[in-house]
């Protein structure tokens, strides 16, 4: 009786001691984070007049969503685009990060350089310097004339030129093989996206034990056969972190056309309350988006233990 | 010759090995090879993507302006030049802006990972009721836009006060607006840039110590704090290592934080925004060009200035690589 009272007594101190450890998570949340969620919400319901003395907010409803959808000719489209570059964007970093960390997992010489080059974008594409490199676009831009006038046509644009004539008539075969393009070109984009996701990737590729290859070899399994029955759904578990990772960190990418048009009718046209709705509608989708792709894809997810 | 002896029955030896394999040994050494030489020409290709635009930052960053406009100039430049550097240094007011950044990363780095460490511990280690509820809240903390909540945080520390008491004792609320003490509060609570990331990943990396040294040390009679201060803490150094060089690079490299809750302080991001139109103010007012620096000259100056940014992460990175990298990809992240 008595021993359980001390036990319950551990335990509650234990509790208290757990909570004193998250305490400072718990206040800045609170403080920082539930507080200005509420403000902003209550922003985007209500028409925010901006005088000297201060903010005037007068509450009028879901006006500022109704003006995102129906009125505003931007939003929507803009905000449609998105998704459909998201969706793109998702799966070429998802495909291109798992093959290159196959490859990163193999024993060759030079690993330990090649693996810090594939980790550098971590550092260099963060913050300011990816919105740095974006403006310098008007230089590469003038590069491209050049070559362009240099008349030396590559295979690739010959290779673009066949595909596109051969399919033309077949609208969804173009926009295809337009979709493919686009990411091939702009698989520089996609290398300096995916340094965490190679890195998330290399870290599952590491638990998965020899052995098991090796029973596969022996049984006659070919390396493209274990690539699939082995490797793949022992890696499953990382697919789910790197899909809600790359989704999150493409939505709040500094180059984000959404979040321009937002930062826009915050800065210039001191619009809030207009701002706040159109915040809440993307991060809205975001999080729509993020829990039906980790629903669909946790149907997949195998846990070995 | 017995070198060569040696060689030519290694050699027999692999054709007679072969024979006996009916031809699978060359098929497979074929293979082999082939693989090998696809892997390079790959790996090779995909490296000099990467490294390309910083190799051509540095070329251009030492061309003079006519080299830019030069068609016979592509990528080495015929004139040979430092005054590109000290054109970006004077407009970034390089030596301060770089010793506010260097304090500014490391004070806030050390803060949040102080901080975030305290509450990954707290999270990984004790059980308490609502515990999924407040880890929930982690993951949206990733997961909320910074945008979304900027503005009423912006006003928020406009007009800040705990509770009424600065206004009980001085009349008015404090103005934090132009000060750097909004973002070390952040920092302090847990919201800076990526902080949700940092307790998770901390969480992950606690939470596979095995229960038994805790254990052992409670028994001992080993207090909460000390527990965690002389046991768990030792062992946690190359999470904390990794957590503490992104928490300083992407402090580094940070725009929207910085120019949003770091006040009026000058740093080597928010300098480098405004670097293009510096150039431009210069070029009219203190060397009286009409319409300022050309385009492509505004251009270079930024590609050096982007470069003097990052060298001292590129230094870093050289000498810390091991942290960056090999510390996550032990922890095991998984959902």
């Amino acid at each position: 009786m008595k021993k359980q009272k001390k036990l319950a007594g551990l335990q509650k101190r234990k509790a208290i001691s757990g909570y004193l450890f998250i305490l400072p998570f718990i206040i800045g949340f609170l403080v920082f984070m539930v507080q200005p969620l509420f403000q902003s919400l209550q922003m985007s319901l209500s028409d925010v007049k901006i005088s000297p003395e201060g903010f005037k907010s007068v509450f009028w409803g879901i006006e500022n969503y109704k003006r995102a959808f129906v009125i505003d000719p931007d939003f929507v489209r803009l905000l449609v685009e998105e998704i459909e570059k998201l969706g793109v964007n998702t799966l070429a970093v998802m495909v291109f990060s798992f093959f290159v960390a196959l490859i990163l997992n193999q024993k060759f010489k030079g690993r330990a350089f090649v693996r810090a080059v594939f980790f550098l974008p971590v550092i260099l594409s963060s913050g300011v310097i990816l919105g740095v490199e974006y403006d310098n676009a008007l230089l590469s831009g003038l590069q491209e004339t050049i070559q362009e006038n240099a008349n030396d046509t590559s295979i690739t644009l010959v290779i673009q030129h066949i595909l596109e004539t051969a399919s033309s008539g077949n609208s969804t075969v173009t926009r295809l093989f337009e979709t493919v393009f686009d990411v091939v070109n702009g698989i520089y984009d996609i290398a300096i996206t995916s340094g965490i996701q190679i890195l998330i990737y290399l870290s599952g590729l590491q638990t998965i034990s020899d052995s098991m290859y090796e029973a596969a070899a022996i049984e006659g399994c070919t390396s493209w056969e274990s690539l699939w029955k082995i490797t793949f759904p022992m890696i499953s578990p990382m697919l789910l972190v790197n899909l809600v990772y790359t989704i999150v960190d493409f939505c709040m990418r500094s180059d984000s056309e959404v979040m321009d048009m937002i930062n826009q009718q915050m800065t210039l046209f001191m619009d809030y309350g207009f701002a706040s709705a159109m915040a809440w509608i993307y991060f809205a989708v975001v999080i729509v988006i993020i829990g039906i792709s980790s629903l669909l894809l946790s149907k997949v997810v195998y846990y070995y233990e | 010759m017995n070198k060569a002896a040696t060689k030519t029955r290694k050699e027999n030896d692999f054709w007679e090995r072969n024979r006996k394999s009916e031809g699978y040994l060359l098929k497979k050494t074929a293979m082999d090879i082939g693989i090998r030489i696809v892997r390079a020409i790959l790996l090779f290709g995909l490296c000099f993507l990467i490294l390309q635009p910083i190799l051509n930052k540095v070329l251009i960053s030492i061309m003079r302006e006519g080299d830019l406009y030069d068609p016979l100039v592509v990528n080495v430049p015929r004139h040979v030049t430092a005054i590109n550097y000290q054109l970006a240094a004077m407009c970034m007011d390089y030596a301060k802006t770089f010793g506010n950044t260097l304090l500014i990363s490391l004070t806030i780095a050390l803060l949040q990972i102080a901080v975030c460490t305290l509450v990954g511990y707290g999270f990984a280690r004790f059980k308490f009721p609502l515990k999924g509820f407040w880890f929930a809240c982690v993951l949206l903390v990733i997961v909320v836009p910074p945008q979304t909540i900027a503005t009423s945080l912006h006003l928020h520390f406009r007009f800040f006060d705990i509770l009424g008491i600065f206004k009980l004792l001085t009349g008015s609320t404090l103005n934090l607006r132009s000060s750097v003490v909004p973002y070390y509060l952040m920092s302090a609570g847990c919201m800076g840039l990526k902080n949700g990331l940092y307790i998770f990943l901390i969480r992950q990396y606690f939470r596979n110590i095995p229960f038994d040294l805790e254990e052992a040390a409670y028994v001992d009679g080993c207090g909460t704090l000390k527990t965690f201060l002389r046991i768990m803490l030792p062992d946690a150094k190359p999470i904390l290592t990794s957590c503490f060089l992104f928490a300083f690079v992407w402090q580094w490299t940070d725009g929207f934080y910085s120019s949003m809750f770091l006040g009026n302080i000058k740093l080597l991001s928010t300098s480098l925004q405004r670097l293009g139109d510096q150039v431009g103010t210069y070029y009219k007012e203190v060397l009286q060009v009409q319409g300022g620096a050309s385009v492509g000259y505004t251009n270079c100056i930024i590609a050096t200035g982007t470069l003097m940014v990052i060298t001292p992460l590129l230094v870093l990175y050289l000498f810390a690589q091991k942290g960056f990298v090999e510390s996550l990809s032990s922890s095991g992240i998984k959902m």
